[in-house]
């Protein structure tokens, strides 16, 4: 078989949402010791139907819908991953994952090294996060750069279909805390996947688009937004690079920093607010390894500092916007180094 | 509350002796940690457990090594009566890398992997929902054992408490529930906290077997848990409500302002070592020579355990960032 025919035959094309459910299913069909547990991941398939039809696949020991208490059903999940499970725990949206954030900060985060290295805690956290689906300020906030700030737990974020399928294997083959967070505007957009394809790693950033005049730091829904405005750019001759972050602790340096090196520009693309967000951070990581290399001030695309509002306008106002990336580049560019 | 129980069904000298022992070493372990907290060996919180230890050592006796437990930030006793080695406890006090937290937890945050031992939880309620996990997790396992939970009376204001008995209950998950009321979350009385103070009767509206002891007497502490164990064996949560009291101040820093003189020295009335001592003597299993030996071969273990502490060695700086994420072997 020649190459070209392999690359036809097992490529496949499906939606962010059936990536998602197809690592939670191939996890469970892989490891006995993996489970299910959080809100409405049972009957009802999933709040945004993600895990549709694994009840009936693999029944209620394994696919356990737990009542409204984030912190008792998030706790028990590091409890059975301390007790030799493997456990998958949903957290409805991240705006949610505030009424368990102390069992993820003050457990999962410090049982290791409170313990002197006894305890580690093998547990997975899904949660849904972002805006830009008219669910107003209480269901859209984008904390993940929040969570990043916490040593101790590892915080993924993938883009692509490939990462949504990838990176849950990885995560639980991880023998520590790893949050995944899943952009909701994401679940519906199609891509392409190998029928083979395996796990992802989950601690490196990667290029999408390469590049000279800029780099375009992007993750989760951001990235398509980057990858638009790159495109748009590119029709005026201006060739930026796009880094889809994918981890966000570990924060991959050595690509942000190698990439300003080449680009000498950077503009950060985030859907947190901008203060004290994981783009400041990223601003910083630029700042401290590249500084000589930088041409023009690092800009920043982040979301208004206001609670997502509901009205369609105000909430497209609020977010990072392909437009509002190519104004930035444009008043990077326009820097002379 | 139960009735006192009675001596003759519990006429094993050796066992009644060995009661008494474990709460002589809690009780004289402390002790010697105020001493060491006065010279400034020990420092940061340091909760005693002095006047609890009846339901750390009644409750222990019907835990065996395949079982799991978790403790709160007050778990010196806990940890002292499931096994944990004195040295490895005095050592964590000092701060020092010989300590079963290698000097990274301290005080409330005592571990030990091969007793099932998980803490040492310093945010109040928040062990609740590990220990559920754990129970599950033994559950799903079909490992034959079950995991206590220690926690105060503090505990049931939070909201962590009402979800975990809740989903206890509904998944049948063989958690005991060990309620160590001893009256006080920090400075505020039970009656200035919950409207409801009969915590075992809250509880029983979860659907589970709850009942209140005297946490006093070790061994209607013992008959309690033993009890308890049993039905948590058969599936499903069991609560004991451990009617306790605390004889020191919450922490070091605490000047009690908020109990009197008095109400302490009531309660020191039926100081449970004191009062366990006395039956013992009146039931004829134990003398003054026997007392003697008992607090002899106390002391001695502590001095080991302070001497190995003081021995021990200070965890290299460059070691800091260790255990942040687990160590895999190449």
């Amino acid at each position: 078989m020649s190459a070209t025919m392999m690359t036809e035959a097992v490529v496949t094309q499906m939606t962010f949402r059936e990536a998602c459910r197809q690592a939670i299913r191939d996890a469970l069909l892989r490891d006995e010791r993996v489970f299910l547990v959080g809100e409405d991941v049972g009957r009802y398939g999933g709040c945004f139907a993600v895990s549709k039809g694994l009840l009936e696949e693999f029944g209620p020991e394994r696919i356990v819908d737990a009542p409204l208490s984030e912190s008792a059903f998030v706790g028990a999940g590091l409890g059975a991953a301390l007790g030799g499970m493997r456990p998958i725990v949903e957290v409805m949206t991240v705006n949610f994952s505030m009424l368990c954030l102390d069992q993820i900060m003050n457990t999962a985060a410090t049982f290791l090294h409170m313990s002197g290295g006894s305890f580690n805690v093998p547990v997975v956290i899904r949660m849904t996060t972002g805006a830009g689906r008219q669910i107003a300020a209480q269901h859209s906030h984008s904390l993940e750069g929040w969570y990043a700030h916490i040593p101790g737990i590892k915080v993924v974020v993938p883009a692509t279909v490939e990462d949504a399928r990838g990176m849950l294997w990885t995560a639980l083959e991880d023998p520590d805390p790893v949050l995944i967070f899943e952009n909701g505007s994401l679940y519906n957009m199609e891509g392409e996947l190998p029928a083979d394809a395996g796990p992802v790693d989950i601690d490196g950033a990667a290029v999408r688009r390469p590049g000279r005049d800029v780099t375009l730091f992007a993750y989760g829904s951001t990235l398509w937004k980057a990858l638009a405005a790159a495109e748009e750019l590119a029709g005026e001759g201006v060739e930026a690079e796009v880094v889809d972050l994918r981890t966000l602790r570990p924060l991959d340096t050595d690509t942000i920093v190698g990439s300003v090196q080449r680009t000498h520009r950077a503009v950060i693309v985030d859907e947190g607010w901008r203060s004290g967000s994981i783009s400041a951070e990223v601003c910083a990581r630029i700042v401290e390894g590249a500084f000589y290399d930088l041409d023009a001030p690092v800009a920043r695309v982040c979301s208004e500092e206001v609670p997502i509002p509901y009205a369609a306008h105000l909430e497209e106002a609020a977010l990072p916007q392909p437009w509002k990336i190519v104004d930035a580049v444009h008043e990077v560019v326009s820097t002379r180094g | 509350m139960d009735a006192s129980v009675d001596l003759a069904v519990h006429s094993d000298g050796e066992h009644q002796r060995h009661l008494l022992h474990e709460m002589l070493r809690i009780r004289r372990f402390e002790e010697r940690c105020v001493e060491l907290y006065s010279a400034q060996k020990i420092r940061g919180f340091l909760h005693l457990y002095i006047g609890e230890e009846a339901v750390a050592v009644g409750t222990m006796q019907a835990l065996g090594p395949q079982d799991a437990v978790v403790a709160t930030y007050r778990e010196h006793g806990q940890a002292i009566a499931r096994g944990m080695p004195m040295n490895a406890i005095m050592a964590e006090m000092l701060g020092k890398v010989e300590g079963c937290s290698r000097g990274r937890g301290g005080s409330m945050h005592l571990f030990d992997r091969s007793l099932n031992f998980y803490g040492g939880n310093a945010v109040v309620g928040a062990a609740l929902p590990l220990a559920l996990g754990l129970g599950l997790a033994q559950k799903k396992l079909g490992r034959d054992a079950i995991t206590a939970c220690f926690f105060g009376d503090g505990a049931v204001a939070e909201g962590e408490f009402h979800e975990c008995l809740n989903l206890a209950s509904l998944w049948q998950i063989p958690v005991l529930m060990v309620c160590e009321n001893n009256r006080y979350a920090m400075g505020t009385a039970i009656e200035r906290a919950l409207v409801e103070t009969d915590i075992a009767l809250r509880a029983s509206t979860y659907r589970m077997p709850a009942w209140s002891v005297d946490g006093m007497d070790v061994l209607a502490c013992e008959e309690a848990a033993g009890r308890a164990a049993a039905i948590v064996r058969g599936g499903g949560p069991c609560f004991v409500e451990f009617r306790t009291y605390r004889f020191r101040a919450h922490s070091m820093y605490d000047p009690e302002l908020y109990r009197s003189k008095e109400e302490v020295d009531s309660w020191r009335q039926r100081d449970p070592i004191v009062l366990f001592t006395d039956r013992l003597r009146a039931g004829g299993l134990l003398d003054d020579e026997e007392v003697a030996m008992l607090e002899k071969e106390v002391a001695e273990e502590i001095d080991e355990a302070v001497a190995y502490g003081e021995a021990g060695h200070l965890e290299p700086v460059e070691s800091l960032t260790r255990f942040i994420y687990s160590e895999v072997a190449p």
